[in-house]
C-alpha cells in the first residue's frame, strides 16, 4: 500500500506564556542571568518548574493524510488549527513528535504574504510567485492566466498601493491559486474578498483537489464550505483531537460541543486576546422562541487597565454566513475604560428576534487599545419553533432561509 | 509524486546548514535581492543620487578635517582618493550591515506566513549595499582620473578585498539579524557602531598613523584589513598592508561568520514565534 502523504505522529507544541516581543529586551535577560549566576553561588539555583509557565497549544495530535484527500480542520479559536497548519509549513518547529510529509507542499496562510506596495502587479506577481515555491519559468507561464484570473489586466503596471483593496486582495489569491504543489494549506482564505470571488475561489479549490487529485488541508469557520469542498475532518478542541471522521458527524459534535459548553450557562474563563478576559456571555431563554425576548450578559475582565472602543456581538448560521450584529460601542462615543477593578458589565436585549428555528453561532468582535479581533464561535444559541399561529403546517425550515419576518395579510377569498 | 520525504520534528543542538536547500531556494534569494534595489529609492526626489551623495558629502568633510585641519600625512597620495577609497568598502560594510540587521524583524510578514531558508533574507540584504558600491566605482574612477591616480593591473584584487568585506558584512549581519528578532536593542546598537567605526577604522586617515605595537590589535576591528587593501590596490605600492594585520582581520572574520551561522541555525527555529 502506498504510504499517506502526509503522516502525523504525537505532534505537541508549547509555548512560554507571555512570551511576546516588547518587553523582553536584553536587559531583562541579563537580569535573569546574573541572579541565576548569583544563586548558583549561594546555592538556592534550581531550575524553574515548567508547568505553570507553559502551555500546551498541541498535544498528542496524531493522523494521517492519504495522497488526493480534501481534509478539513474545525474548532474555536485558540484550538490549535492555525499552529498545526504552520508546523505542517515548517514555519515553526513542534516542540515533540514528528511528522512526515511526501511532497511538495505550498501554504495559504494569508494570501499576498510578501507583496510590496511600491512594486506594480506584475512586479508582484513574479515576488510573491518566488516566495510561494514557483520558479521563474513556471510563473512565466501562468502570468496571463493568473492576470486574467485576478481580474486586473489594465492595471498590471500599477504599483499596488494604487489598487483597491479588492483588486489587491484578488491578485494575491490569483497567484497562490495557480501553484500547483501536491499539498494545498488554506487558512480562512475565504474570508477575504466580495461574495462573487468567494464562489470563484471555493471553485478553484475543488477544481484542484477533485481535478488533479490534489491533497488540501483546509481551515475554516464556514461550515458549509468545509461541507462543500471536504471528505474528512479533524475536529481540534483545546489543542487535542476531539473527533476524526465524516464531515456531517463531525461539524453536528462541534455545533453541540459549542451550545453545551460552560460559557452558554454563564460563568467561563474564555480568553479574548491577550489583555481580555471573558466572564462571562450568557444568552437567556436558550432555547428560545423564534419572535421572542432574548436576553444577554457579557463580563469581560482586563488583564491590565485598557480601553475598548468597539464591541459587537456578532451572530452566525450554523453555515457561517453571517446573520447580524449587536452593537455595544457606547452611545456618546466614548471608549469604555477598565482595569482590574472595573470590568466591563453589559446587559440587554434583543426584542422580538426574528429567526427561522435552528442553531445559531455567537462570536464576538473586540477592539481594544492593544489589538482588534474576531473571535468566533464563544457560544451558541438554539431558536425554538415558535406555535403556528395558523391551520397550515409551517414550511421545513431549510425551505425558510434565516429571517422570520412577523407579517401580516389579507386576501380577497376568505371563503 | 513522494519524490522527497520531508520529516519534521524539534532539532536539538547544533543544525549544520542545509546547502542543497539553499541551492533550491537560488531564485527566491535573487528576487529577494531585485526587489530591494527596485524600492530601495522609489518615491525620492533625486533618486539614486543620494548613492553618490553620501559618499561624495563625506569625503569633502574628512578631507577638510583631517587633511587641512589636522594635517594627517597622506604618503604622497592626493588626500579625497586615499578617503574615498576608504569609503568604498566602509560605506559598503556600513550600509548592508544596518541593512541585514533589520532585514529578518523587517520580513515578520513573509516570516510567520511562508517557509522559506531564513538564511537568504540577511544574505539578500547585503547584495543590495552592492548597486551603492558600484555607482560609488565609477565615482571613484572619474577623482583617479581627475588627480592623475595610475591605473594599474592591482585594481582586479579590489575583487578580492571586496570579497572579504562582503563576508566581513554578512558575518555581522547574521548575528544583528538573529539578535534583533528577539532583542530590539539592535536598533540602537548598530548606528551607534556605524558612527563609532567610520571615526575608529582608518577612513580619514592611514593606518600608519597606528604606532606600530598597536597595530596588530587594530586589526582586531576587521574593517582595517579591507580598508588597507583597498587603499594598496587603488593607490599602489606605498600603500602595502600590513600582511600580518590583515591575517587578523581575517580570522577575526572567519570567526564571526562560523559563530554568526550557528547563532542564526539555532535561534531559527524560533524566529516565527518571538518576532
Amino acid at each position: 500500500m502506498e504510504k499517506p502523504i502526509i503522516s502525523v505522529q504525537g505532534i505537541g507544541k508549547r509555548y512560554r506564556i507571555g512570551q511576546t516581543l516588547g518587553n523582553d529586551t536584553l536587559r531583562d535577560h541579563i537580569t535573569e542571568l546574573v541572579s541565576a549566576v548569583g544563586k548558583i553561588f549561594t546555592g538556592r539555583w534550581q531550575r524553574k518548574s515548567a508547568n505553570d509557565e507553559y502551555i500546551w497549544a498541541l498535544k498528542d495530535i496524531t493522523f494521517d493524510v492519504e495522497a488526493g484527500e480534501v481534509l478539513g480542520i474545525i474548532g474555536r479559536n485558540g484550538a490549535g488549527k492555525s499552529t498545526l497548519l504552520k508546523i505542517l509549513s515548517q514555519i515553526t518547529e513542534p516542540t515533540e513528535g514528528e511528522a512526515y510529509v511526501r511532497g511538495r507542499l505550498a501554504s495559504l496562510l494569508e494570501v499576498g504574504t510578501g507583496f510590496h506596495q511600491e512594486l506594480t502587479g506584475r512586479e508582484n506577481i513574479f515576488l510573491n510567485g518566488a516566495i510561494l515555491g514557483m520558479s521563474k519559468s513556471e510563473i512565466s507561464k501562468k502570468f496571463d492566466e493568473i492576470v486574467a484570473f485576478a481580474e486586473v489586466e489594465k492595471f498590471i503596471d500599477t504599483p499596488v498601493k494604487r489598487y483597491s483593496s479588492g483588486m489587491y486582495v484578488r491578485l494575491a489569491f490569483a497567484v497562490a491559486a495557480h501553484l500547483e504543489p501536491e499539498i494545498l494549506v488554506v487558512d480562512e482564505v475565504l474570508a477575504v474578498g466580495d461574495a462573487a470571488f468567494q464562489n470563484k475561489c471555493l471553485g478553484k479549490m475543488q477544481e484542484v483537489s477533485r481535478g488533479y487529485g490534489r491533497t488540501v488541508l483546509f481551515v475554516s469557520h464556514n461550515m458549509s464550505a468545509i461541507q462543500t469542498l471536504c471528505g474528512r475532518v479533524v475536529y481540534l478542541n483545546q489543542g487535542r483531537i476531539k473527533g476524526i471522521g465524516p464531515v456531517q458527524e463531525q461539524i453536528t459534535a462541534y455545533l453541540r460541543d459549542l451550545k453545551g459548553d460552560g460559557v452558554s450557562t454563564g460563568e467561563t474563563n474564555y480568553p479574548l486576546g491577550e489583555v481580555l478576559t471573558l466572564k462571562n456571555l450568557k444568552f437567556s431563554p436558550n432555547p428560545v422562541v423564534s419572535g421572542s425576548d432574548i436576553n444577554f450578559d457579557i463580563r469581560i475582565e482586563p488583564k491590565k487597565e485598557t480601553s475598548i472602543s468597539d464591541l459587537q456581538i456578532l451572530i452566525y448560521s450554523v453555515y457561517g454566513v453571517r446573520v447580524g450584529i449587536i452593537d455595544l460601542r457606547r452611545p456618546d462615543g466614548k471608549p469604555y475604560i477598565l482595569n482590574q477593578n472595573k470590568p466591563l458589565k453589559i446587559n440587554g436585549k434583543i426584542k422580538s428576534l426574528p429567526l427561522v428555528e435552528g442553531d445559531y453561532r455567537i462570536g464576538l468582535y473586540v477592539s481594544c487599545k492593544e489589538y482588534y479581533r474576531d473571535i468566533y464561535d464563544i457560544t451558541a444559541i438554539t431558536v425554538a419553533a415558535k406555535p403556528s399561529s395558523t391551520a397550515n403546517i409551517p414550511c421545513k425550515p431549510i425551505y425558510r432561509g434565516i429571517v422570520e419576518f412577523n407579517s401580516t395579510f389579507e386576501s380577497n377569498i376568505n371563503d | 509524486m513522494a519524490d522527497y520525504e520531508r520529516v519534521i520534528k524539534a532539532r536539538k543542538g547544533i543544525v549544520s546548514i542545509d546547502f542543497a536547500e539553499l541551492w533550491r531556494y537560488r531564485e527566491l534569494f535573487l528576487f529577494l535581492t531585485w526587489r530591494d534595489i527596485l524600492v530601495r529609492y522609489k518615491q525620492t526626489y533625486i533618486g539614486v543620487t543620494w548613492a553618490a551623495l553620501q559618499p561624495l558629502l563625506t569625503m569633502v568633510i574628512f578631507t577638510a578635517i583631517f587633511s587641512l585641519v589636522g594635517k594627517f600625512p597622506s604618503n604622497g597620495a592626493p588626500y579625497p582618493v586615499l578617503v574615498f577609497a576608504a569609503l568604498l568598502p566602509w560605506q559598503f560594510f556600513a550600509n548592508a550591515m544596518t541593512e541585514s540587521s533589520q532585514s529578518l524583524v523587517a520580513s515578520e510578514r513573509m516570516i510567520t506566513k511562508v517557509y522559506f531558508p531564513r538564511l537568504i533574507i540577511p544574505a539578500s540584504a547585503v547584495m543590495t549595499g552592492i548597486v551603492d558600491l558600484l555607482i560609488s566605482v565609477l565615482i571613484l574612477i572619474a577623482m583617479m582620473w581627475g588627480f592623475n591616480v595610475p591605473f594599474t593591473p592591482r585594481l582586479l584584487m579590489l575583487l578580492l578585498f571586496f570579497v572579504v568585506a562582503f563576508i566581513a558584512a554578512f558575518s555581522v549581519g547574521l548575528w544583528f539579524s538573529a539578535l534583533n528578532v528577539r532583542y530590539r536593542d539592535v536598533k540602537y546598537i548598530v548606528p551607534f557602531i556605524v558612527r563609532m567605526g567610520m571615526y575608529i577604522s582608518p577612513v580619514g586617515f592611514i593606518s600608519d598613523v597606528v604606532p606600530e605595537r598597536y597595530r596588530f590589535l587594530y586589526n582586531l576591528n576587521p574593517m582595517v584589513g579591507v580598508i588597507d587593501g583597498f587603499r594598496w590596490c587603488i593607490l599602489g605600492a606605498r600603500f602595502e598592508p600590513y600582511w600580518e594585520g590583515f591575517l587578523v582581520s581575517v580570522v577575526v572574520i572567519i570567526i564571526l561568520l562560523i559563530t554568526g551561522a550557528i547563532y542564526f541555525r539555532s535561534m531559527e527555529r524560533t524566529f516565527a514565534d518571538v518576532i
